[in-house]
């Protein structure tokens, strides 16, 4: 069994379309939350707030030729994944590219596509779709499309798990570098359904916030939907070391729960179940954790659930864990959220500093832990872990360690 | 019994989890066993049947404290269908 490193990180987010950018402004406690600009008819929406990736021009990434071909979800995970294998520094020549995954998670696929056509066909009675309509809303496409942008030849394939879709990728990535079955992976998530009709969705469920996502807050009113990419180089140590490669961190264990209880409400015991599995994959005590980057969605089932989750696998020291949520900064991102979060975690870890909770009032009854309220926190941080727990009851937990 | 209230009920006894053959205005939801999701789909069929919109943030509201009663219930949507003629 191999120890797996992380050796290249790639960013689209709300707060920056590269992972410096992402990490300065988390650490800045800054809000990528803001109006809805992606849909054509925002004002026919109850819900008004998202956390948009803003500015994103793919233009700037491929050729005009090239755009007929890829849906939104496609564009992210693809820039993410460029510059993810740029600080890597690997040229994946053969034998690489066939020894190389490429695992991605998205909730959702390729909904703008979806979104538009149907708008065309429902709406305006046009009779015909665009021909490659289902090469770009296949749920597969963004890890087809980084295969072929990256020149990636190994396994590759995505994973859905809602909410715990980049997780759960992450996760199987990190275990078949372990176990030698691949040399290298490229992983994470990728989401980019900001639309009109999965809005419409959302508010169906009746669990938006209408303004501000506050996690394990008081007043806390719901989630912010978000939307975005991160990506990931994983490696052997062995062979990172071998070429020189900066390491950023170690993926040390991974573990995965079912409910098998409610469709929508959270479960403290598949909680806990992930989170044990997580420690005893990477052989870890709970007193070696010192931050974990929550789901913390900003409902008020699951930070009152997933306190509780943490408080039954931590015991005493839940108190002394530092636990904050990056969705208060950019939103949920579905199927891309466990990347977005894990890279925050790989960093919080190397730089010794917990990002925050920003938005947070005070203290829940329910919410009774050190949610690293409204200003980042300079703290040793040894091990973390990034839980992600997703409607559907399907739960992922990767704990990271720093390099020594 | 109103045309409202015979409606109303007749969506919360889809919803509601106990086996109880007849609901009647003054019993309590929470006696009727409506979950959180059921809480949800109840208002999106009263809000469907009646062509009303029903203010609710399932983090923020719970239906079973402030709508004790299938009564309570019939009420809020008479207001609403009031609102919406005048």
């Amino acid at each position: 069994m191999s120890r797996v490193v992380v050796t290249g990180l790639g960013a689209v987010t709300p707060l920056g379309h590269t992972v410096p950018s992402y990490w300065e402004n988390l650490k800045a406690g800054a809000s990528g939350l803001g109006a809805v600009t992606l849909t054509p008819t925002p004002e026919e929406l109850t819900q008004k707030v998202v956390a948009e990736v803003k500015g994103f021009d793919p233009l700037k990434h491929f050729p005009e030729r090239q755009q007929s071909t890829l849906d939104r979800v496609s564009q992210f995970a693809v820039v993410a994944a460029r510059e993810a294998i740029a600080q890597a520094g690997i040229t994946f020549d053969m034998p690489l590219s066939v020894r190389t995954a490429t695992i991605v998670g998205t909730g959702a696929g390729g909904v703008t596509t979806q979104d538009d056509g149907f708008r065309r066909i429902y709406l305006e009675k046009r009779t015909r779709l665009f021909p490659l309509t289902i090469p770009k809303l296949m749920a597969n496409a963004p890890a087809s499309q980084i295969s072929m942008a990256c020149g990636l030849r190994g396994p590759a394939f995505v994973v859905a798990s809602a909410c715990a879709s980049a997780t759960h990728a992450i996760g199987i990535a990190f275990h078949m570098v372990r176990a030698g079955s691949v040399d290298c992976a490229v992983t994470g998530g990728a989401e980019a359904c900001i639309t009109f009709g999965t809005l419409r969705s959302w508010e169906a469920m009746r669990v938006m916030s209408p303004d501000v996502c506050r996690p394990f807050s008081k007043d806390r009113m719901g989630l912010i939907l978000g939307e975005g990419a991160a990506m990931m180089v994983l490696e052997p140590l062995e062979r990172a070391k071998a070429r020189g490669a900066e390491i950023l961190g170690e993926i040390v264990g991974f573990g995965m729960s079912a409910d098998a209880a409610d469709l929508t409400a959270p479960d403290q015991g598949g909680m806990v179940r992930a989170i044990q599995g997580a420690f005893a994959d990477a052989n870890l005590v709970p007193h070696d954790i010192q931050y974990v980057n929550a789901h913390g969605t900003g409902t008020a089932a699951n930070d009152d659930t997933e306190t509780k989750a943490l408080h039954e696998a931590f015991g005493e020291h839940a108190r002394k864990l530092a636990i904050s949520s990056t969705k208060s900064m950019v939103g949920h991102a579905l199927g891309a959220a466990g990347a977005l979060e894990l890279v925050a975690t790989v960093l919080a870890v190397r730089e010794s500093v917990a990002p925050p909770t920003v938005g947070y009032l005070g203290p829940d009854p329910s919410c009774d832990l050190d949610y690293v309220p409204n200003a980042a926190r300079k703290m040793q941080i040894d091990v973390a872990l990034s839980n992600s727990f997703a409607f559907g009851g399907l739960n992922a937990v990767l704990a990271v360690k720093k390099f020594a | 019994m109103s045309d409202v209230a015979s409606d109303v009920i007749a969506i919360i006894v889809k919803k509601k989890r106990v086996d109880k053959p007849t609901v009647e205005v003054s019993d309590r939801l929470e006696a009727l066993g409506l979950e959180s999701l059921d809480a949800v789909e109840m208002i999106f069929d009263l809000e469907e049947k009646f062509d009303i919109q029903i203010p609710y943030n399932a983090n923020t509201s719970n239906p079973r404290t402030e709508f004790d009663t299938v009564g309570d219930v019939v009420n809020a949507v008479q207001k609403l269908v009031d609102e919406k003629k005048s």
